[in-house]
């Protein structure tokens, strides 16, 4: 039997009703959203359920979406079914206040280094997990900087004394 | 009398383990990692990593700049094969703005994928050797990974960090001397591989540093996250080429090499039998090359006038065509809405490019799913128990590369 989208999608609905919505196929992946409380419960189906088997976890990173008022951070999870070779996205959204999410570190190995480093760039905080530290940038560091409320700077500014780099 | 006695932290005295730091810079790293091992006479017991020694903030850099801007932060990932990662960016960026490429671009292409994948292997394989002791193969392949250097100062001019081609297709077209090159290599290179390779494959120290250190199961592997030749000598026959064709890779006829135990030995027989895999697919792809004739021969570029620069000469005599190389430079052209995830099998495993657009002039969020770092975290559980010369050994045999591990 071949797993298609449209089979991960019924068996989505399934077993969790309408608290797994957004479904959406781009690029041939497909893509949907749930609450951020049952991400653990979603993974560990998709992880179990025999004739899904998303055993793979490709990618976790994270979104700064300024604009969407109490779900300003999307977690996102790319899980991969080596078998039927069936790759789905999955994400879930939480505030800037609560950025609490649950750890798939139980789950998959992988996940450990890569919510550090989502939790070093865009401050999400991983429940549970065994070493939530900064990962790639320096331990003394008190902001997150790949969210959007830190801009690049303006290449075009002419109040910078910087000789060395030919903006003086 | 007063005694100046040293104190000593609390707990040194029954200690009997000791902390050693390998890293960030040591001869046995190769590249900017640290290592915190607690050993054991010469046993390691646990070790802890620190890695963004050399982070760059790619990812947000990636955020102001167009498309074509970005080619040359994917060349300082994995280093060691450069062109794939460019390659990888432009099908990236093909795929999102649905740019279909002619057939004989992805044949130049996979040909300059190919000879990435070798040069990368080759960097690594014999790097094994250096830590096991055997100097003689690093040295003696070099030659040959400068011959595909070579190659590529003929396509684009540079060596390392190669910012190779464009959103559509090359830069110029190939020139014959490249391809006179690529006939050197091709002719020469495959008596050096197997020279190479009957150096080590059946050297008996060789063997016995390498067999039965640093393995991991498949099932632990894909836990773990690991992709490429890594994964395939755990003996998961995983190859996105083969799983996600890209560039025309179905129109080839290649395997897939697996190991069984995923040990340092396995790897590097999976990596000696991927090059002479890369050395048949970039000869089908070169006799595909020559099949064209006339005026597809000259194709080397997709028509695609909003991301493909013009002709300089056009530029200067043709308004659409500048019109069209101011846009591109001054960054003027916004991109299509959507999300996409493509990866491409990179030198050491998958590399993916995750890319958000909301419809403006760059993306709007960019990430690298970038191979290495993900299965870096596995390393204390391939060396625990293990000696500690095993450990650099694993260590190499990973083919970690800082610069993509640290992004």
């Amino acid at each position: 039997m071949s797993l298609s989208n449209e089979i991960v999608q019924e068996k989505l609905i399934a077993k969790f009703g309408d608290q797994v919505s957004q479904f959406a196929t781009s690029y041939g992946m497909l893509s949907f959203e749930s609450p951020k409380e049952i991400n653990l419960k979603v993974l560990q189906f998709l992880y179990d359920e025999p004739s899904l088997e998303f055993i793979f976890l490709t990618d976790i990173c994270a979104v700064n979406y300024p604009n969407q008022k109490g779900a300003e951070l999307v977690v996102v999870y790319h899980l991969h079914n080596l078998k039927e070779n069936i790759r789905l996205r999955y994400s879930v959204s939480t505030s800037l206040e609560n950025t609490d999410v649950y750890t798939a570190t139980k789950l998959f190995e992988s996940a450990n280094w890569m919510e550090r480093e989502t939790y070093d760039f865009f401050g999400i905080n991983f429940v549970g997990h065994p070493n939530l530290k900064r990962i790639l940038n320096v331990d003394e560091m008190d902001y997150f900087p790949l969210r959007k409320e830190f801009p690049l700077e303006d290449q075009t500014r002419i109040d910078k004394d910087d000789e060395m780099f030919g903006r003086g | 009398m007063e005694h100046n006695h040293i104190t000593l932290p609390e707990g040194s005295i029954e200690k009997t383990t000791t902390t050693l730091n390998i890293g960030p810079t040591h001869p046995a790293t190769h590249g900017v990692f640290q290592n915190i091992m607690e050993v054991d006479g010469e046993r390691v017991v646990s070790s802890e990593q620190t890695v963004g020694y050399i982070h760059r903030a790619f990812e947000k850099l990636a955020e102001r700049r167009p498309l074509y801007q970005i080619t040359t932060i994917t060349d300082r990932l994995n280093y060691c094969s450069s062109p794939i990662n460019n390659m990888g960016w432009h099908i990236t960026c093909e795929k999102f703005l649905q740019i279909e490429t002619p057939k004989r671009v992805d044949y130049l292409r996979v040909i300059i994928m190919e000879l990435a994948r070798i040069s990368d292997h080759l960097i690594c394989n014999s790097i094994v050797g250096v830590d096991t002791g055997a100097y003689t193969g690093f040295l003696y392949v070099m030659q040959y990974r400068e011959l595909i250097y070579e190659i590529y100062e003929e396509i684009c001019g540079s060596r390392l960090t190669t910012n190779m081609g464009r959103i559509g297709g090359f830069e110029r077209n190939f020139t014959n001397t490249a391809f006179t090159k690529l006939e050197k290599f091709l002719n020469e290179y495959p008596k050096v591989l197997k020279e190479f390779e009957s150096l080590f494959t059946r050297n008996r120290i060789f063997m016995e540093r390498t067999q039965g250190t640093g393995g991991i199961s498949a099932e632990r592997a894909m836990n773990y996250g690991f992709t490429g030749p890594n994964l395939r000598a755990a003996g998961v026959d995983y190859d996105v080429r083969v799983h996600q064709p890209y560039s025309s890779y179905q129109d080839f006829n290649f395997t897939v090499p697996v190991g069984t135990t995923g040990d340092n030995y396995d790897r590097f027989l999976v990596r000696n039998a991927e090059m002479w895999e890369s050395i048949s697919i970039i000869k089908q792809a070169y006799e595909k090359v020559q099949a064209f004739k006339g005026a597809d021969a000259e194709v080397y570029h997709a028509d695609v006038p909003e991301y493909y620069l013009p002709k300089k000469e056009d530029v200067y005599t043709k308004m659409e065509a500048l019109i069209w190389h101011f846009k591109i430079i001054m960054g003027e052209i916004d991109l299509p809405k959507g999300q996409i995830y493509c990866p491409v099998e990179g030198g050491n495993g998958e590399l993916g490019f995750y890319l958000i657009s909301d419809g403006g002039r760059t993306p709007f969020r960019l990430h690298f799913r970038r191979p290495c770092f993900i299965y870096y975290q596995a390393y204390p559980e391939l060396i625990k128990g293990g000696m500690l010369s095993d450990a650099v050994v694993t260590m190499s045999s990973l083919n970690l590369i800082a610069g993509e591990l640290d992004a």
